[in-house]
């Protein structure tokens, strides 16, 4: 009975994973940047936003996302609010691609994802630029757009064998 | 083709304004809310900033936390490339000490020397307050270069501090809360010193690149500058006071600016001093 009451707990754990590693990708920023690799960064939280608000938006809170946004602001220094309407302009870009599918392919969403992410970073970066007169470089922004865009695929497949173990036999919304 | 047009409209719709199962704020709701907590924080409205000074001091006690893990690896990775390096580096410091300890044996007497000669000339001769602060979080983003360190407003800590590495300049205070405040590293884009090169007293802007190197802009075409020329601050401004090394020159030139080599590893901060300096009373 103990056994069973602490595999529920567990499992419960296990639900919040999504949300755990996005707050703890906020604060920790982790990109493996100090590898110094030219150019080479990627931004986890697009990647974890989208997929989670694509495949199974319950596990991922849009009040979540936008406190990870204020988070974000916080220790990267931007102004606040500039990584909430990131995130969530993100979370409406999965929302739309999923009403509009009807057989889910990871192709397709891997070049949907390049779009949002585009549009999600041109607005960031317009809004910096314009707004707060940030000076950022475009290069490095690229570099951060094209690293995020290969690696979702990895992290795409990593997620899917997770919520399939995970979420088996719950429904998705 | 309307049909086409009707779907998009309603998957939009859909996506942005209906409220989905388990979720409690809308979408629509929250993009509107960051837009005006954008919109206020571009008016720099006063509500705004002391959400962001409590969320400051809560975000950066966790995140130091949070960030203790890849610290951890960062270190093991840094000890292990040190330990690959430490022969070759081994010699190259050998020879450097060498060095040093010729110069050293002048400097003291040019020191007093100078020292002696300002006061001749009522230059901006300065005393300084210092304090050692921890950094928290050293966040090596490639868009903002910046650390937040562990003294604040309650420690005295005002806009405009230097920051000093042993020596060096790697920094100022760019924004300060009850216990903790942010440095902008002069690695960043936006960071711009004033600089003198020496030896040739050319003076110049040292302006972030947004890596590990500073680039050297504004200076006369015919200025004499060469790979291993100082740079120092240059005291205009009054920000900092004159003579505090930033930089070596290096022997490569980006966009005909030359390349300045940071005299302190900003990668690897852990302790810094913040300076702040007033001219020196006459009594």
């Amino acid at each position: 009975m103990s056994v069973l009451a602490k595999s529920t707990t567990f499992n419960k754990l296990l639900s919040f994973t999504p949300s755990i590693l996005l707050f703890v990708a906020v604060l920790n920023e982790y990109d493996l940047n100090y590898l110094n690799f030219k150019y080479f960064s990627f931004n986890f939280p697009f990647i974890l936003i989208f997929y989670w608000s694509l495949k199974r938006s319950q596990s991922l809170g849009y009040g979540l996302i936008f406190a990870a946004g204020l988070f974000n602001d916080v220790v990267i220094g931007y102004p606040i609010g500039i990584s909430s309407l990131t995130y969530l302009i993100i979370c409406g870009f999965a929302a739309y691609l999923r009403n509009i599918t009807l057989r889910p392919s990871l192709i397709n969403d891997l070049f949907f994802f390049l779009f949002t992410i585009l549009v999600a970073n041109s607005i960031n970066y317009f809004l910096l630029i314009s707004l707060f007169s940030i000076e950022l470089n475009y290069y490095e922004l690229m570099g951060n757009i094209f690293f995020t865009f290969i690696l979702y695929y990895l992290f795409a497949y990593i997620f899917d064998i997770f919520r399939k173990n995970i979420f088996k036999g719950k429904k998705n919304d | 083709m309307s049909a086409s047009r009707d779907d998009f409209i309603i998957a939009i719709r859909s996506a942005f304004l209906k409220k989905e199962n388990k979720q409690r704020f809308s979408l629509v709701g929250l993009i509107f809310f960051s837009v005006v907590l954008i919109i206020l924080s571009n008016l720099n409205f006063v509500a705004i900033n002391y959400i962001k000074s409590g969320l400051n001091e809560i975000v950066y006690r966790i995140s130091f936390i949070v960030s203790i893990p890849e610290k951890q690896l960062q270190k093991s990775i840094t000890i292990i490339n040190e330990h690959v390096s430490m022969y070759s580096e081994y010699k190259v410091m050998e020879n450097k000490i060498r060095q040093l300890e010729n110069n050293n044996l002048n400097s003291n007497f040019l020191q007093a020397e100078n020292s002696r000669l300002k006061r001749l000339i009522d230059e901006y001769i300065t005393e300084s307050d210092e304090l050692v602060a921890k950094v928290l979080l050293d966040k090596d983003s490639p868009f903002l270069k910046s650390i937040i360190v562990n003294k604040g407003s309650k420690d005295k800590v005002s806009l405009g501090m230097a920051v000093l590495d042993e020596n060096y300049l790697v920094g100022k205070i760019v924004e300060v809360n009850y216990s903790t405040s942010r440095v902008l590293l002069i690695s960043d884009l936006n960071s711009k010193i004033p600089v003198i090169i020496e030896p040739g007293n050319v003076q110049s802007i040292l302006s972030g690149s947004g890596k590990n190197h500073g680039e050297i802009q504004y200076f006369k075409s015919s200025s004499e500058i060469s790979s291993e020329n100082v740079v120092f601050t240059s005291g205009s401004g009054g920000i900092f006071k004159a003579g505090i090394p930033v930089g070596k020159i290096e022997n490569v030139r980006i966009n005909k600016n030359y390349v300045t080599r940071f005299l302190s590893n900003l990668d690897q901060l852990t302790f810094v001093k913040l300076v702040s300096y007033e001219k020196e009373s006459k009594n």
